[in-house]
Formats: C-alpha cells, structure tokens, sequence
C-alpha cells in the first residue's frame, strides 16, 4: 500500500468510528447481582419499550465480583446490589455517589434442597446434623447470600459444623443450581431463587436474619451514559419496575 | 499465604495423580494409534485429542452429567460403593486428567511412530517376545518424546481451571486448588493473595517448562 492509500483508509476508519460514537454511548451497562437475574432481563426488555434508543446490557455475577470489576474501571453505568455491605464499598471507594443511592426490593433468606431430598430440614440445627453431608452456601468473601448465612449460622454458633461441609459457591445461581442437580443436600439461597425452579428444589424452611436481604441501585459515577443511569434507576423505582419485581418474588423494600 | 501454599500443595497432588493415570493411558493409546491400523483409526485419535480444543466448561458439563449423582457413572458408583466423585480432589483429578490426556497420547503417538520399525524386527527376529520388544527396544527410543509430552501435561493439569471448577467447586484446603484460589482472589478483592498466587503458580510453570525444554530440546519449535 503506498502512504496515501494508508492515510486514505486510516481516515475512512476514523470515520467510520466517529459514526459509529453516538451509538455507543446511548447503551447502558447494568451489572446486576445474579440472585435479580431473571427481574431485570424483564425490566430490561420494559425498559427499551418506554425509551426506544437506549439498549440495555447486563452483567449478571455475585455482587462482590461486579464490584471488583468496577473498581478496576469496567465501562459500567448502573449497579445493583444483593446487599448493602458491598454498595457500601462501592461508595467508600468512590464508585457510586452516596445522594445517588436507593433501596429497591427485599428478600429472604431460605433453605432448599433437591426435589426428592429423603429427609427435610426444619432448622439449622437439624442442617448441622450428619445426615446433611454437603451444603452450598456462597462464597462469603464476594458472594452476599454466603455472608448473610454465615452471619445467622455464627450467631447460632453452628458455623464451624457447617463450613466443614460446606461447598463454595460463585453466586447464587451456582448454589442453587449444586441443589437442583442433586449434588449437595442443601443450600443457602434467596426466597426468589428457590422459586425459579419449582420442579427440582424444594424449599425447607425461610431463615430469619439481623439485617434486611436489601438490594441496592446507583448510576455508577464513572459511567459513560448518567442520563441513561438515570432512567434506568427511576424506572427501576417506579411502579412499572416494582410490578416485575413483585411478579418476581421481591418484596417491596 | 499460608493458604496459597495450602493450594499449591493440593494442584500438585492433583497433578501428580491425573499425570500418573495419562502416563498409563496416553502411553497405551499412543501405541496403539502409532502401531496398530484398524477402522475408524484418525476419529479415534480426533475424539481423544478433543480435550485439547473443547472449552473447559463443555467437558466439566460433560463430566457433572455423567460423574454427578444423578450421571450415570456417578449415580452407580454412589450406589453400588458409596462413592462421590463432585465436589472432591478426586472430581478434581478426573477433570486435570482428562484435560492434559491429549499431551501424553499426541506425544507417546508421535514418539513410537518415529522409532524404526526394522530395529523392532530385529528384536523380534533374535527372539524376543512382544512384550520385551516394547519395553526394551520400543520404549527406550520414544521415551524423550513422551516424557516431554507427560511434562507438558503435568504443566497443563497444574493450570486447570474451568473443568474442575464446575466438578470440584471451591473448598479450601479440599478442592481449592492454585487457579481456583486466585479466581476468588480476584473477585473478593484480595489483591495481595492474588499477587502471591499468581507469582507462585507462574514460577512452578516456568520450571516444568525449562525442564521439559531440556528433555527434549529439538522438538521445541524455535529452539533446534
């Protein structure tokens, strides 16, 4: 290629990709906590119906990982959370802005375990029992329904007979999904994820915490697309985004 | 970092044991590729060598399929002994297994078809037995080849992460091993663990790799 042909197709580039900016940026990126993953594919799909122009992409991962991610400066415009402690993080960490913050749907903690479990654990204690030989719970360290277990099982102090048998757990998803293949006894996962698949667990019994199951939202600062986080966060607020999480098994926070 | 060495200690007994059992197996496939013509011979070959190209996550669905409680495999051996495979350093070493097999039987194939075929005549004709031919004239002359395949194996069940993840999870000190330890590192944000995992696992490869480069110098592309 001589130098002009070069110049001539670096510059057709150069446009191309100025044509293309716009475009881009009217996209918004949602990292979402994998227990809100079937809410907000809805509120997605609601969310580009009411505003034509903006398509919505999700990161669906524990909370822990997606805040790991934005800290080291992932293109992500909103987050949500599966509990307050890691949004907390995100903003000691200047990552989302304390005024932008707001609490959008509640859950609860439960036990379940495989459809055709033999016995049923009624308690925590009984789980602590050997009868239960492997029980998946999420990672505490970057997984919130691990943390909001160990919490409840420490205060009972039935942890270390549990985490002897404990089997991590990247997300929730993958707790619930150790449970529905049968290859633990139990797990610890959310009230709303023990109602994705009926057919293959079973719910043993709700688990009462000290602190609220919150979920969290806020536009993340860094974002390339505020006014997109914006909206994004309203409608999630709004009585439209509440119905499908109502729909969804999420409390009203 | 006592739980890197922890991990550490656990990836190399992972390693040991799946490059045991591809010595034996990658060894007896490569010869019977390299020596033996019959049907169907290169999908055989294609088939085992699968392991190379699949993406971990397809051979750990494979693998939870049929070596989970309700597979196969792994429903008959609950039942008929008691045995569960998901979730333990065993489930661990079937998935490092499977995926460096392609190393030992790619090289044990390539190093048997390389040795002359007249010098096993020789043997043959002077009267030894069939047996005694592969271990004494056979296996003498491939043997760098393969050992350099069982190196690069040995190096790749180190390495493995995505299979294991979904068979073995992630129990510290049972199934967690160097990969996995660093994954979780990252996500929970522990960066200084995460350095000191990953500056460990990177001095172990470098020193299986030089050693493999020095059993078998000319068949490194680059190197001869």
């Amino acid at each position: 290629m001589t130098p002009r042909r070069i110049l001539r197709t670096a510059l057709t580039g150069l446009m191309l990709a100025a044509a293309m900016a716009p475009a881009l940026a009217a996209e918004l990126t949602v990292s979402t906590a994998a227990s809100l993953t079937n809410a907000f594919r809805e509120i997605g799909q609601a969310f580009e119906a009411a505003h034509p122009g903006t398509p919505v992409r999700f990161n669906f991962a524990a909370s822990g990982a997606l805040l790991q991610q934005i800290a080291q400066g992932a293109p992500v415009d909103v987050f949500a959370s599966a509990d307050m402690e890691t949004m907390d993080q995100a903003e000691q960490r200047r990552l989302v802005r304390p005024a932008d913050r707001a609490v959008f749907a509640r859950n609860a903690l439960v036990v379940v375990v495989p459809s055709d479990a033999a016995v049923v654990p009624k308690s925590l204690a009984e789980l602590a029992a050997p009868a239960f030989r492997r029980v998946a719970i999420g990672v505490p360290a970057s997984v919130p329904v691990g943390r909001y277990a160990r919490a409840v099982l420490e205060k009972a102090g039935l942890w270390p007979a549990i985490e002897a048998k404990a089997v991590g757990a990247q997300s929730v998803r993958q707790a619930l999904d150790y449970v529905a293949r049968g290859e633990v006894d139990a797990g610890f996962v959310y009230a709303t994820d023990a109602a994705v698949l009926p057919g293959k667990v079973r719910l043993a019994f709700t688990v009462p915490t000290d602190a609220p199951v919150l979920y969290p939202i806020a536009p993340v600062a860094a974002g390339a697309n505020p006014a997109g986080a914006q909206q994004f966060v309203a409608y999630v607020l709004s009585p439209a985004g509440q119905a499908i999480l109502a729909k969804h098994g999420f409390a009203a926070p | 970092m006592e739980a890197a060495w922890v991990a550490l200690g656990l990836s190399l007994k992972v390693a040991l044991w799946a490059t045991a059992i591809d010595l034996v197996l990658g060894v007896a496939a490569g010869f019977a590729l390299a020596r033996h013509r019959f049907p169907g011979r290169e999908l055989v070959d294609s088939v085992l060598l699968l392991p190379m190209v699949l993406p971990p996550t397809v051979l750990g669905y494979y693998l939870l399929v049929v070596i989970g409680r309700r597979g196969w495999l792994g429903g008959w051996l609950e039942r008929s002994f008691g045995i569960h495979l998901i979730f333990t350093w065993q489930g661990a070493v079937i998935a490092a297994a499977i995926v460096a097999f392609p190393f030992v039987c790619k090289s044990a194939r390539a190093a048997f078809e390389n040795v002359d075929a007249q010098l096993e005549q020789a043997a043959k004709v002077l009267g030894l037995g069939p047996a005694a031919v592969f271990f004494r004239v056979t296996l003498p002359l491939a043997w760098r080849g393969i050992l350099a395949g069982v190196l690069l194996a040995f190096a790749r069940a180190l390495g493995e992460f995505g299979a294991t993840l979904m068979v073995a999870g992630s129990i510290p000190g049972k199934t967690q091993t160097l990969s996995i330890a660093v994954y979780e590192a990252v996500q929970a944000g522990q960066d200084e663990l995460a350095n000191g995992l990953v500056l460990l696992t990177s001095a172990t490869c470098v020193a299986i790799l030089l050693l493999a480069g020095r059993l078998a110098p000319a068949r490194i592309p680059g190197r001869s």
